[in-house]
């Protein structure tokens, strides 16, 4: 009746879940309770979880990496902490049936549940508005990426209390992840976490693909468009491209798991290269998915600060467009220590530091942005001006780790952990909080707190310093990622400075929620309400519309001549938004109940077909097909918003406007 | 001009390198072997390559970051300007010139330090075979001259080198030892190769650069360099152990342990790399010597599996 689920797979054992679990209990119903007591659920669907409406879904997005952001970092800290402790004989606090689920959940987690969920964020947040666009091309399908990516988060975070989690690292390499070697469930969520994720970004990818193509506005020809749309085309190229190789590597895996086949298994004609293989043609092109769109954010937020256009736009596109090709060409590296032959790993080898030029001129692009500019110190731009510099030194470790020789000797060090927490810190994850600082008053309509935002990115910075330059240190030590104790009392005291680092982060952290906070607090002091819908003086057309923008983003929709098309209309005193022009009723799409019904069924399947109850797996996968085509039938799924009423809103925006300016 | 700055960062180098040495043991960086010694001068090379882009780059964010502020008003400021082929040509020009470096270095090293190519040995030194199993969490390290196995220590001569097969009994593993250079994966069914030379006796640790599952941490082995006759001695001392090791006793072996303590085998039964290698590939075995592959005798796999 319960497959292999019994009482049993409730780790009672181990105090510190036990400890997790009743604080979880406890704040869940904290804010269930609180929903209640204050009757927003209605609201709460109504707006939020049925919304099709792009900007309510980035909010969600973010959301949602946020809330996978505190549970990798503990994972991420109490890692550390058992480095610190585990050393010389002392085994530390956690023992190794656990260390390896945290290691494990920690790189699932901030990947796909705190990176791609961040970045999808904020496609939903800007990639319409920048273009001209009243929504995505699918603004179901929006909905629907959304709760897939959710439930697979919760999927994850079942595991943490029900069984266990995968104990084979993030990429899950067999023949460990395979059946005679992890006999427990934790692989198996694994697998259904990426799998059902691996559904919503695929959608994702999509979507974007086919409103950047097809959605922009009159007159935006490609070399009009702006660079943060660019880098979202490019990732959702390469999303298209290289998400249905890893949903293959991961059925295949499945398959072994569940059929017993012999894909990646020691016997049976079994190759775990062809497992690795797969997963970095997909894992390279998936560092250029999540790191495109920080330049791009990077590429918006320089020139905005910097009271200048952004320098070599040109450059910038085509360097976006060869590091979008180039990233195919380079999985061989993260296996150069397989025994492939010398000509095969210096062409790998070759080809991935040639990344390194595009990407280098991109740097240079925003230095001389910011040359004979004039710089405002908002919270955005530290982030930038840190990452420029952090970035810069995780792209040299990158090419060491590049040359094969050099390789035999850093491969799955720490000096490895220390190159990659380099680039995806200080590369992807500062150029996020960046877009968030940015694009905030755009989406919410008020300004996030700039000294809370400012302390969380002096912690982050000196935090990242502490935390992964002793790792490189290590590295050179020889010591191994993955590790759980060791007896090498040389690697100690950088291991604690590794936990200084690490704490001064969770400073960061607490920075950063402290900045949501007081942000929220105080939105509505007038020093922090964007009237203008321009708070930055930007250049793009999503400045031209208010904060927040209404459902539809631009009553009437706007002409691009130029390049950076609302400083061009500002410029030569043009109405991007044409105020008092003739408005029409517009189209709308309706809100749905299909896509949290559809990922509410995954979410069933998911956790059945983990615990092989068969029964309730079908009911869960039935729902889910019946669902998608209950919604194909459903005709009434859009709406006109009637001319009266847009006239209704934009004036009263012109109100605004007017009242403001005459202060 | 340009050499002088070569030169002086060299130094530069050289001099911060020299001052972490005496801080801490940087194995990698103070390898015991030509093998490590090639590996280091590769990084050292490599990185002052890019030092002549990271520096200035690092320099030049700082310093406009700080001369373009807007309370500057002294700074020039130019609204408009967003393009300059010049500027161009340099940030194209200068890394594509640093990167046509290492990719030439990259080729010449891929071959030169090829974990594959024998390494040349003094006249009349006989280079030394050492066959490696990884398995569940130990090393196996067979010496089919020797006719004897030991588990997590490797002895060896010192300026002797030593020609490594590798494979695994269980999952993949990676080959490491960190002051001697290169590694390489253990996979099931296959065989790969290493070829080390350690020159200076000494203790050294070795490890699995492959997370491995649950025994993984204590996956470690000792690697002793030592002198010829030293070597000879070591033999005879694991020829005095009661313990064999044949399609009886490996099973026992090869079951899951976790931080195994070194175990020595007076005696092991010839063909036994091939037999664990051919059990996870239907029966065959790669010929090093042709490259073909050949069946092993069924007998010795019978009790294995």
């Amino acid at each position: 009746m319960l497959g292999r689920l019994s009482l049993s797979a409730i780790p009672l054992d181990v105090p510190i879940l036990v400890g997790t679990f009743i604080g979880v209990l406890i704040v869940g119903v904290a804010v269930l309770g609180l929903i209640t007591y204050y009757g927003k659920w209605g609201y709460l669907w109504k707006e939020w979880f049925t919304s099709v409406d792009h900007k309510r879904l980035a909010v969600m997005y973010i959301v949602l990496a946020l809330v996978a952001l505190a549970r990798g970092f503990a994972d991420a800290i109490m890692m550390r902490t058992q480095l610190a402790l585990a050393y010389a004989g002392n085994p530390g606090y956690l023992p190794p049936h656990h260390y390896d689920q945290i290691f494990s959940a920690h790189g699932t987690i901030m990947i796909f549940f705190l990176a791609m969920a961040f970045m999808t964020g904020l496609f939903n947040f800007i990639v319409p508005l920048q273009i001209g666009a009243r929504d995505v091309a699918y603004p179901f399908l929006n909905n629907l990426s959304f709760w897939m990516t959710a439930v697979a988060f919760m999927l994850v975070n079942i595991s943490l209390f029900i069984g266990e989690f995968s104990q084979c690292g993030w990429l899950a390499y067999p023949p460990l992840s395979e059946m005679q070697f992890s006999p427990g469930v934790g692989v198996d969520y694994y697998i259904w976490a990426i799998q059902i994720s691996g559904v919503g970004t695929l959608l994702t990818g999509v979507n974007f693909f086919v409103t950047i193509v097809k959605m922009r506005a009159p007159g935006m020809t490609w070399l009009k468009m702006p660079v943060f749309t660019w880098t979202a085309f490019c990732s959702s190229i390469l999303i298209m491209a290289t998400f249905p190789v890893l949903t293959v590597a991961v059925a295949l895996l499945g398959l072994d798991r569940y059929f017993g086949m012999h894909f990646f298994t020691n016997d049976g004609g079994g190759n775990q290269m062809l497992y690795l293989n797969l997963i970095w043609a997909w894992g390279h092109p998936e560092v250029y998915i999540l790191v495109l769109p920080a330049f791009g954010v990077f590429s918006e937020v320089v020139p905005a600060f910097s009271g200048k256009p952004l320098f070599g736009y040109k450059t910038m596109v085509y360097a976006t467009c060869s590091i979008m090709v180039l990233s195919f060409l380079v999985w061989v590296h993260h296996f150069f220590t397989m025994g492939a032959g010398p000509d095969v790993n210096a062409f790998f080898g070759i080809a991935t530091m040639i990344i390194s030029i595009p990407t280098g001129v991109k740097l240079f692009n925003w230095l001389f942005t910011m040359y004979k500019g004039r710089i405002q110190y908002h919270a955005c731009m530290y982030w930038a001006v840190g990452f420029m510099v952090v970035f810069t030194i995780g792209g040299m470790t990158g090419v060491m780790m590049a040359i094969p020789g050099s390789d035999f000797v850093l491969h799955n060090s720490l000096f490895l952990i220390a190159h990659f927490h380099n680039v995806i810190i200080g590369g992807v994850y500062f150029g996020y909080v960046c877009g968030m600082n940015f694009w905030a008053p755009k989406v919410l309509g008020f300004k996030m707190n700039e000294a809370w935002g400012i302390r969380a990115f002096w912690f982050w910075l000196v935090g990242f310093f502490f935390a992964f330059m002793p790792l490189y240190v290590l590295g050179f030590e020889g010591m191994t990622r993955r590790m759980n104790h060791y007896d090498n009392p040389a690697w100690h005291p950088w291991m604690l400075i590794a936990e200084v680092g690490a704490v001064l982060i969770l400073f960061g952290v607490v920075c950063q929620l402290m900045q949501i906070y007081v942000s929220i607090r105080d939105c509505n002091k007038p020093e922090n309400r964007d009237v203008t819908g321009d708070p930055w003086n930007g250049r793009t057309l999503e400045w031209s519309t208010s904060s927040p923008p209404p459902v539809y983003n631009f009553a009437i929709v706007p002409h691009v001549s130029s390049l950076d098309a609302y400083t061009h209309d500002k410029e030569n005193g043009i109405d991007t938004r044409q105020a008092g022009g003739k408005y029409e009723a517009i189209h709308m799409p309706k809100n749905t109940a299909s896509g949290i019904a559809c990922g509410a069924f995954a979410l069933i399947f998911g956790f059945a077909a983990v615990w092989y109850i068969w029964w309730l797996a079908a009911i869960g996968l039935v729902g889910v097909i019946g669902t998608v085509i209950a919604r194909s039938a459903n005709k009434d799924i859009d709406y006109y918003i009637p001319a009266e009423e847009v006239a209704r809103i934009e004036n009263e925006h012109t109100r605004k406007l007017m009242a403001q300016a005459a202060e | 001009m340009k050499n002088k700055l070569l030169a002086r960062m060299a130094r530069l180098g050289g001099l911060s390198s020299a001052l972490l040495l005496a801080g801490c043991e940087l194995d990698v960086l103070d390898p015991k072997g030509p093998v490590g010694e090639g590996v280091k001068t590769l990084i050292t090379t490599s990185v002052i390559a890019m030092l002549i882009v990271v520096v200035p780059t690092i320099i030049l964010t700082l310093w406009f970051a700080w001369q373009y502020r807007q309370s500057n008003t002294s700074a020039e400021y130019l609204p408009k300007w967003s393009h300059s082929n010049k500027i161009e040509v340099i940030i194209w020009g200068v890394p594509s010139l640093i990167i046509l470096f290492l990719a030439v270095i990259t080729y010449q090293t891929c071959h030169s330090l090829d974990p594959y190519k024998p390494l040349e040995a003094e006249a009349n030194t006989k280079p030394l075979h050492v066959q490696v199993v990884a398995q569940d969490w130990k090393w196996l390290f067979i010496y089919p001259e020797q006719g004897i196995a030991t588990v997590n220590q490797l002895a060896m001569p010192v300026n002797t080198p030593v020609d490594f097969d590798i494979t695994s009994d269980s999952v993949m593993n990676s080959f490491f030892i960190p002051r001697l250079g290169s590694m390489i994966y253990a996979m099931a069914g296959m065989q790969t190769q290493l070829h080390l030379l350690a020159s200076e006796p000494g203790d050294y640790m070795g490890e699995s650069a492959n997370y491995s599952g649950r025994g993984f941490s204590d996956m470690r082995f000792h690697a002793l360099a030592m002198s010829n006759d030293e070597f000879n001695a070591w033999v005879e001392k694991v020829r005095a152990s009661s313990e064999q090791l044949d399609s009886q006793t490996y099973p026992k072996l090869a079951a899951p342990s976790e931080a195994n303590p070194v175990e020595y085998f007076a005696h092991v039964e010839p063909g036994m790399f091939n037999t664990i290698v051919a059990k996870y590939n239907n029966g065959m075995v790669m010929d090093k010597s042709t490259g073909k592959m050949i069946q092993v005798q069924q007998s010795a796999m019978s009790g294995m599996n």
